[in-house]
């Protein structure tokens, strides 16, 4: 080639570079030999983190295998893109998980640049568990960072889809406190998920899809997963039922439990399977859990009793409204307002079971007096609509009388008209 | 009764007994068409006067008078067939909320430690936006307009 | 006083007819008192939703809540409301009796031509009212009545769709629909219905009771209008009213729940009973028939049966001809059974 070709052409060959440039780094992902090799492998242990990566959140934020494992992802043979000297990591060991992942999502700087609003204390909480803990003395079969977040498909926590997503919780922490196998040599139940799933709040969970009710990690933490000392059942419980919570820390129970060494809520609750409670709880009659401490003659007993009597009584006095009120309404009578006024009794009813947790029958009398006011109104109520009813069958009955004799004192008229004056052919 | 036909033209000349007969029937007749006109009558003129209730309380009511709200205090009054949140702010602004909670139907209340809308069952809790703002309630509560007339608070559906 | 009120207002002449009129007396005579206990009836329904206008209120938010206040707080609310629902079924019924005895009495002929047509009118008004005043207190039942209603009206073709939003005043059933129909039912229809009511009841007049043609030879007895006639009418007026009471008192109509646009149909859902052989027989036709939509076929039959009852005088015309008697009993008995055991089937299933 002369100088002038030579000179014509260098331009062009740096244009047609730019704009091949232009269109790879316009495409969506970088080049990455590590996912082009391994998903045409036979192997599936190969091949599948290749395929499941696909989905996984980190690959939407730009990243690829060699930003966890290292290496060089634009060469493209093994040797060189496994090359140590680039970085190549490898497959970390069960014990350096947490530092894997942690290299990234401890890093304050770094995480902020992808999520401001991510927590970056998850490696260190971790080691504050018990999973973390064991992991650290040496055991290997404890739960790391993909044991629950999986890996190569890391899915976001709001993804339905997800291993973390609250509904899906619960089977994750599962597959491994549920395999009594699995769990033999750390001598802890397997049974949590079947008594977890029989409860009100599996119930609210998974069948009425209220995603606030509580899964494992909303009582255990997730990073610094640790069932709750016994003194201190009553605070996570309390952080919904904040009520039952305050109640209790002041009553009478408080300080009993504490000295007998008994679990505050659970020990009358259970942890896992927390069932419906009902009025069959409180009381001194046989399957009152009450009983199971206090015997006839000691003030607890006392007060038991009270407020199961109390309560009995309140329910009794709303179901006597509610079945007068419905008798008035199947007979015809509009009673939807008295209705819904009994609903505040209902509502003092609640009111009182949540007041037992005070172990004051005190306390307990002062919303069930307001409540039996509203109940006895509700009755009153409906023996008025009855009433009424009455009243009106009476009114019926006479106006009927009137309406018949004048109908027949008409009959009559006609009667004699016609025979003074007959019907002429 | 064995009467012979009388001429279809002129007036009958009647027995005394018959007469009297035929005036006690009309006498009657009178007096029981005016007795069942009154008994028709009567409930007409009062069902046209004002009832105790003068009209349905449904999209508007009288919470409350203005001195039973304090600044910084709430008080629970009868929508309609639904209850609801007064609550008098800081700033002495009035605002009136459903005081259904949004999570599962229990009755929310004022807290004047965290000037905030509480729910007792789940812990759930609203700002004086009626926004949801912790716990459970996957909703804001509905918020309700709040004039003032005399010394009488009333509430408005929005 | 007749002659202060006649010097001004020539009421003389009507009152000579009024007076002068005679009824025939025979066996069939029990059926003239039908047409006078309907207009009756529609007096009761004329001052009662007159006293029910009082405090009834036609928006979606109120109407409810309003007839609600009606019954538990108005005095003798109850019972004005209860005999207002009672009595417009009751004069649908009389007017179905009244239509049948007409037509089976022939009635309807020479010159009482424009008296049937005139009547029919006042039929298709009547079932206006009732489609339009069920629709009013806004519950469960009646927004779902009114959607299929209206939806029916809707599958006409051509016209179906502009007739559906001219009814529901938009493409839904809304609070639009309830403010057109309140309308429709205390005002375009009770002015409707007094025009032919008036034309109605003064042809009546005109042309005084009709004899059946099986009667026409024989020397019938007359009474006269008034006072027997008027008075017989009244003896049956009043046991409807003592009817009406007993029904308001030991059936009081329900109130229901309140409407709702987005919860789901109630299960079982069907029209009033005057609607249901109709409902009924679209239940039963097939979806398509020799190639067209089933139920645009049934509506149409039976836009063409209304019709036709129109026409019923005009088909019937001419001198007595036994066979044509014959037929036009045989269609009005067959009509009559369809309406009974629809109507029946339609409650039992």
């Amino acid at each position: 080639m002369n100088r002038d070709e030579h000179n014509f052409l260098a331009p062009v060959l740096v244009a047609a570079l730019m704009v091949l440039a232009f269109f790879t780094s316009a495409s969506a992902q970088k080049k990455s030999s590590c996912i082009d090799c391994h998903v045409k492998l036979d192997d599936p242990r190969l091949s599948n983190p290749a395929k499941l990566f696909d989905n996984d959140v980190h690959r939407s934020r730009g990243l690829s295998c060699n930003d966890c494992h290292g290496g060089d992802p634009n060469a493209d043979t093994s040797e060189a893109a496994k090359d140590p000297s680039k970085g190549y990591l490898g497959k970390p060991r069960t014990v350096d998980i947490p530092a894997y992942c942690g290299k990234c999502h401890s890093d304050a700087n770094l995480m902020k640049k992808f999520n401001p609003s991510l927590r970056v204390d998850q490696e260190s909480e971790y080691y504050t568990s018990v999973h973390g803990k064991l992991l650290k003395s040496g055991e290997q079969k404890v739960a790391t960072c993909i044991s629950c977040h999986t890996v190569h498909g890391i899915r976001a926590v709001s993804d339905p889809l997800s291993s973390v997503y609250p509904l899906n919780v619960a089977d994750t922490c599962g597959k491994c406190h549920g395999n009594a196998d699995y769990m033999r040599a750390f001598k802890i139940p397997t049974d949590q998920f079947t008594k977890f799933r029989a409860s009100v709040h599996a119930k609210a969970l998974y069948d009425k899809q209220d995603l606030s009710a509580p899964t494992c990690n909303d009582c255990h933490g997730n990073h610094g997963a640790t069932p709750p000392g016994i003194a201190s059942v009553a605070n996570v419980c309390g952080q919904c039922h904040a009520r039952q919570a305050d109640l209790f820390q002041t009553s009478a129970h408080k300080i009993a439990f504490d000295q007998k060494g008994l679990a505050e809520c659970i020990t009358c609750h259970s942890n896992h399977h927390i069932a419906t409670p009902t009025d069959q709880l409180i009381g001194t009659q046989q399957g009152a859990l009450c009983i199971n401490c206090h015997t006839n003659g000691d003030k607890g007993f006392a007060a038991a009793d009270h407020m199961r009597t109390r309560i009995d009584q309140l329910i009794v006095s709303i179901d006597k409204s509610n079945e007068i009120l419905s008798l008035a309404e199947r007979k015809g009578m509009e009673v939807s307002k008295p209705k819904f006024d009994l609903k505040g009794a209902t509502d003092a009813l609640t009111h009182a079971r949540v007041l037992i947790h005070s172990s004051s029958s005190s306390e307990v009398d002062k919303v069930i007096g307001p409540g039996l006011d509203v109940a006895g109104k509700g009755y009153q109520a409906g023996l008025d609509a009855l009433a009424e009813l009455s009243f009106r069958r009476k009114g019926l009955a006479v106006s009927l009388v009137f309406i018949l004799f004048l109908a027949l004192l008409v009959y009559l008229k006609v009667r004699q008209l016609e025979t003074r004056q007959p019907i002429a052919k | 009764m064995n009467k012979p036909l009388q001429d279809r033209t002129t007036q009958s000349v009647e027995p005394p007994g018959l007469e009297s007969r035929r005036r006690f029937l009309d006498y009657l007749l009178g007096t029981s068409a005016v007795a069942t006109l009154g008994a028709i009558v009567y409930p007409i003129i009062r069902f046209m006067s004002p009832p105790k209730i003068i009209e349905s309380t449904e999209s508007s009511v009288v919470a409350a008078k203005l001195n039973e709200v304090p600044v910084n205090s709430g008080k629970i009054f009868k929508f309609g067939s639904k209850p609801g949140i007064l609550v008098r702010t800081d700033s002495g602004e009035l605002k009136a909320f459903s005081a259904v909670c949004t999570h599962l139907d229990c009755i929310v209340q004022y807290q004047s430690e965290t000037k905030q809308i509480w729910c007792a069952c789940h812990n759930g809790q609203y700002n004086l936006n009626g926004k949801n703002v912790g716990g459970p309630p996957p909703r804001p509560l509905e918020e309700f307009k709040v004039n003032t007339r005399g010394d009488e608070i009333v509430v408005t559906k929005a | 006083m007749q002659e202060w009120l006649d010097e001004r207002l020539s009421i003389s002449a009507l009152s000579d007819i009024a007076r002068k009129k005679e009824v025939p007396v025979h066996r069939y005579s029990i059926w003239y008192y039908f047409g006078g206990m309907t207009l009756f009836l529609f007096v009761v329904q004329v001052v009662t939703g007159i006293l029910l206008l009082l405090y009834y209120r036609p928006s979606a938010e109120n109407a409810f809540e309003s007839v609600q206040f009606i019954v538990t707080e108005v005095q003798f609310g109850w019972l004005i409301r209860s005999i207002h629902s009672w009595s417009a079924n009751l004069m649908i019924a009389t007017l179905f009796i009244h239509l049948f005895s007409v037509f089976f009495l022939r009635a309807y002929r020479r010159p009482r031509e424009m008296t049937w047509v005139s009547g029919v009118v006042l039929l298709f008004i009547a079932i206006c009212f009732g489609f339009s005043g069920y629709l009013l207190p806004w519950n469960k039942l009646a927004f779902f009545a009114t959607k299929v209603g209206t939806e029916i009206a809707g599958v006409i073709p051509i016209i179906g769709h502009p007739v559906l939003r001219f009814l529901r005043g938009g493409d839904d059933v809304t609070g639009a629909t309830l403010t057109r129909f309140f309308g429709f039912h205390v005002a375009v229809l009770p002015a409707t219905a007094t025009v032919f009511l008036a034309v109605h009841v003064l042809l009546v007049q005109l042309h005084g009771m009709s004899v059946p043609p099986s009667l026409k030879d024989q020397k019938l007895k007359k009474m006269k209008f008034i006072p027997n006639f008027l008075l017989r009418d009244l003896i049956g007026w009043i046991l409807a009213i003592g009817v009406l009471a007993a029904l308001a008192a030991l059936f009081p109509w329900e109130l229901g729940e309140k409407a709702d646009a987005f919860s789901p149909a109630p299960a079982g859902i069907k029209p009033e009973w005057y609607f249901l052989f109709m409902f009924q027989t679209l239940k039963y036709l097939p979806a398509k028939i020799l190639g067209m939509d089933g139920e645009v076929l049934g509506i149409m039959a039976f836009n063409v049966v209304a019709l036709l009852l129109f026409f019923v005088p005009f088909l019937d015309r001419g001198p007595e001809n036994r066979r044509r008697t014959l037929i036009f009993n045989i269609i009005g008995v067959l009509a009559l059974l369809y309406i009974l055991v629809m109507t029946i089937i339609g409650y039992v299933t």
